[in-house]
């Protein structure tokens, strides 16, 4: 039996469970003189059935689908003839892919030894006995968890307690999936990045000041040589992240101040909407509205003052960008302020000072630090941001800080490395891994500054 | 046994309230009900600080303050009390417009200030609030130190010209708010870690720097323990001899130790104004005598 299939009948078995659960638990009931006599709720004592049914269940039926290919692939390599057997990683993955080739049809099995053949059905076999096998299994868990359980409701067993304990290790479970998940991407990028260095020396890579990802196929080849040097990648993101940020910050937060402090009731409530419809645009179309409209613009109008521009810029792409971040300020602003008690503005207020004063004087001071915490989240997210940059600020790895030159980023560096066919070990390739860890790293530094000023402007009203 | 008797007794009183009640409304009808914009008792004065005539105050549709007249005398001390929600805070908060800044909020009436009106459209609000102080319920330090908390009023309204008479400014208001010896020596603290009892006084300091004529004060003791309350209390005295002072409270006893005359608000009307001991002895309304006796609120 396919495993998609096993869980609609474990979702049956689970409901079942619950049924009988519920129907036992009442029956016992009965005699008592009601389920007021009952430690906990019918409900809690089916619940808790239905967990015993369901869970392990699930969880055996996840450790098998987790082990059951390194498993049976072990065995099918441990059969093969000596003279077969791989004697490295490379060679073992090759002759798993020709096994598995010829067993899924792909390949024929006249051209393969007679080994591969063999092995190749002996792999179908193994394969369709293993979920022979899982479906038995977990129906059996499901069914003997879900008996026992139904056994062994009792009037005096706290279930209410006890699915309480469940729902709370589920939601632990739940919590430290996320985690998992940065932990293992984390992991992933560290190991390439790793390799990435032992090509380039790290060195060259956080101090060179140019950047040419192109390495030589040939020896002769020209014009190919392979810079690493990050400095140009990173100066162009800081450039368009301060243009972003030079936009966003006073026109998010004068908004959120005529927001929280000016707009009256239906003001707010027409605006707010409004300019949170911004941070629902996607990048993409950000993207494609800074390459066509603002870009050209930019340059046309460099051109009547003057000035050369170039037809990609990074003032066209930190504008765009900007105006991406603007919801972004004005909304965590908008709650910092909001969250500076009325006392204070009452306070002020009574003492004659007018309401730019109070603002000014008062209310902003208060509420500095979260409003800072607020801005160091819209800067990593300006450094992490891909599509408007891709679209508009180039690909030259220029090192300036001319806004209307075309700079390039990290993240748009990375877009480019990995796009395409490209092979993944060479050195042009590592280096987008090299390139995605400054980022996490930036970012990560970032976002703990922030959460730590964040934090330390709260403990100030509570 | 003592206990005993005690318990019994309670017990009575309870079982008979109930049946009583009805019957003492019934028996004086024309003394319980209040007439729209009458007031028992002296609301007017030769003197008068502010001049408040037929004021009526509504949050949307609902009215808050019924037709109220009164006079505050230069130099007194008027202490508004009443049941909670009886529009006694409403009415203080017209006195220097803090009501403006509730959208819903309409003032009608005539309300004068030395003769003028308060809510003429060409009136600087600012002047206004700089005149009349206010301090309120719950102290509300700005998070700044205790010398940038006094210096606020007097920086916006320009009243220093050099540092050292901003300093002079600072610490007279201090003394004046009986803070000056226990914070001459952390003028640079922040005034959030202050007790409460020394927040409300230092909100007090920092109201009188900017030299009103009038401070009102909205329940200023009510989150301060006695001890704080005691020493406000005193402050207040000493400060009647230079201000006008018109405070809102709850607690009776700080109504008749502090003011001079006691307005008693029933459901946004002005029912009685009297002399703070005539109030509290011989209460010319019904209402008023319910009120100050326990019987509600």
């Amino acid at each position: 039996m396919q495993p998609a299939n096993l869980i609609p009948l474990i979702v049956v078995l689970v409901v079942i469970a619950f049924a009988l659960g519920y129907a036992r638990s009442r029956a016992l009931a009965v005699p008592m003189g009601g389920i007021k006599h009952l430690k906990s709720l019918p409900f809690y004592y089916a619940a808790r059935a239905a967990m015993w049914c369901g869970l392990p269940a699930l969880l055996v039926l996840a450790c098998w689908l987790g082990f059951e290919g390194k498993v049976i692939q072990t065995l099918v390599v441990g059969s093969l003839p000596a003279e077969l057997q791989p004697d490295s990683a490379g060679k073992a993955s090759l002759i798993l892919s020709q096994i598995s080739n010829v067993a899924s049809g792909a390949l024929s099995a006249d051209v393969v030894p007679p080994a591969i053949a063999e092995a190749a059905s002996r792999l179908t076999g193994l394969q369709q006995s293993s979920q022979t096998m899982m479906a038995l299994l977990v129906i059996c868990i499901a069914v003997l968890g879900g008996f026992v359980a139904w056994l062994r409701i009792a009037p005096h067993i706290n279930a209410r307690e006890k699915f309480e304990t469940t729902l709370r290790r589920i939601f632990f479970a739940c919590a430290g999936l996320a985690i998992l998940t940065t932990v293992g991407i984390v992991f992933s990028v560290i190991f390439e990045t790793i390799r990435f260095f032992g090509k380039v020396p790290i060195t060259e890579f956080l101090f060179g000041t140019s950047w040419s990802p192109q390495t030589a196929i040939r020896a002769d080849q020209v014009g190919a040589e392979g810079a690493f040097g990050m400095i140009p990648l990173f100066v162009g993101t800081l450039l368009i992240s301060a243009i972003a940020m030079v936009v966003a910050v006073p026109v998010g937060l004068m908004s959120a101040i005529y927001l929280s402090e000016y707009a009256s009731p239906r003001m707010r409530g027409i605006i707010k909407p409004l300019l949170e419809m911004l941070a629902g645009v996607p990048t993409v179309v950000y993207g494609f509205f800074a390459a066509l409209t603002v870009a050209p613009f930019i340059s046309g109008l460099a051109a009547a003052l003057g000035l050369q521009a170039s037809a990609e810029s990074a003032l066209a792409a930190g504008l765009v960008m900007g105006i991406m971040i603007i919801p972004f300020v004005s909304s965590l602003s908008d709650d910092v302020i909001n969250a500076v008690p009325q006392s204070l503005r009452d306070g002020s207020l009574a003492l004659g000072a007018t309401q730019s004063e109070t603002m000014k004087k008062v209310i902003f001071p208060a509420a500095l630090p979260g409003i800072m915490g607020g801005i160091l989240l819209a800067v990593s997210r300006a450094i992490g941001e891909t599509m408007i940059v891709v679209m508009a600020a180039g690909l030259a790895a220029n090192l300036t800080a001319n806004p209307l030159e075309a700079v390039t980023t990290v993240t748009v560096q990375i877009v480019t490395l990995l796009v395409g066919d490209q092979e993944f070990d060479s050195a042009k390739t590592l280096a987008a891994f090299a390139l995605g860890m400054l980022l996490f790293v930036v970012t990560l530094a970032l976002n703990v500054i922030a959460l730590h000023v964040v934090r330390k402007y709260r403990e100030q009203y509570d | 046994m003592s206990t005993l008797n005690t318990s019994i007794s309670t017990e009575q009183t309870q079982r008979e309230a109930p049946e009583l009640a009805p019957a003492a409304v019934q028996d004086k009808p024309e003394e319980t009900a209040i007439e729209y914009g009458q007031t028992v008792g002296t609301p007017f004065a030769d003197d008068a600080k502010f001049r408040l005539r037929d004021v009526e105050v509504y949050y949307g549709e609902s009215q808050a303050i019924k037709g109220v007249s009164l006079d505050i005398a230069r130099n007194e001390v008027i202490a508004f009390i009443g049941p909670s929600g009886c529009g006694k805070s409403t009415f203080l908060r017209c006195l220097n417009r803090m009501n403006d800044s509730i959208d819903i909020c309409r003032v009608k009436g005539s309300l004068e200030l030395d003769g003028q009106d308060l809510y003429d459209p060409r009136r600087d609000v600012v002047e206004l609030r700089a005149r009349v102080g206010m301090v309120f319920q719950k102290p509300n330090p700005f998070p700044k130190s205790i010398y940038d908390n006094v210096a606020y009023g007097p920086r916006i309204h320009g009243l220093a010209n050099r540092k050292s008479e901003l300093d002079d400014i600072v610490e007279d208001s201090l003394r004046k708010a009986g803070l000056w010896n226990e914070v001459k020596d952390r003028l640079d603290a922040p005034a959030t870690g202050m007790s409460g009892g020394q927040q409300q006084r230092l909100c007090i300091a920092r109201t009188i720097a900017v030299s009103p004529e009038v401070v009102l004060m909205d329940e200023p003791c009510s989150a301060l323990d006695p001890i704080a309350t005691a020493k406000v209390e005193e402050l207040i005295a000493e400060l009647s001899e230079s201000y006008t002072i018109i405070i809102v409270t709850h607690s009776m006893q700080q109504a008749a130790r502090v003011s001079h005359r006691t307005a008693y608000f029933h459901l946004g009307n002005l029912v009685e104004v009297n002399a703070t001991d005539k109030v509290f002895t011989a209460p010319e309304h019904k209402l008023t005598e319910s009120y100050i006796t326990g019987r509600f609120g």
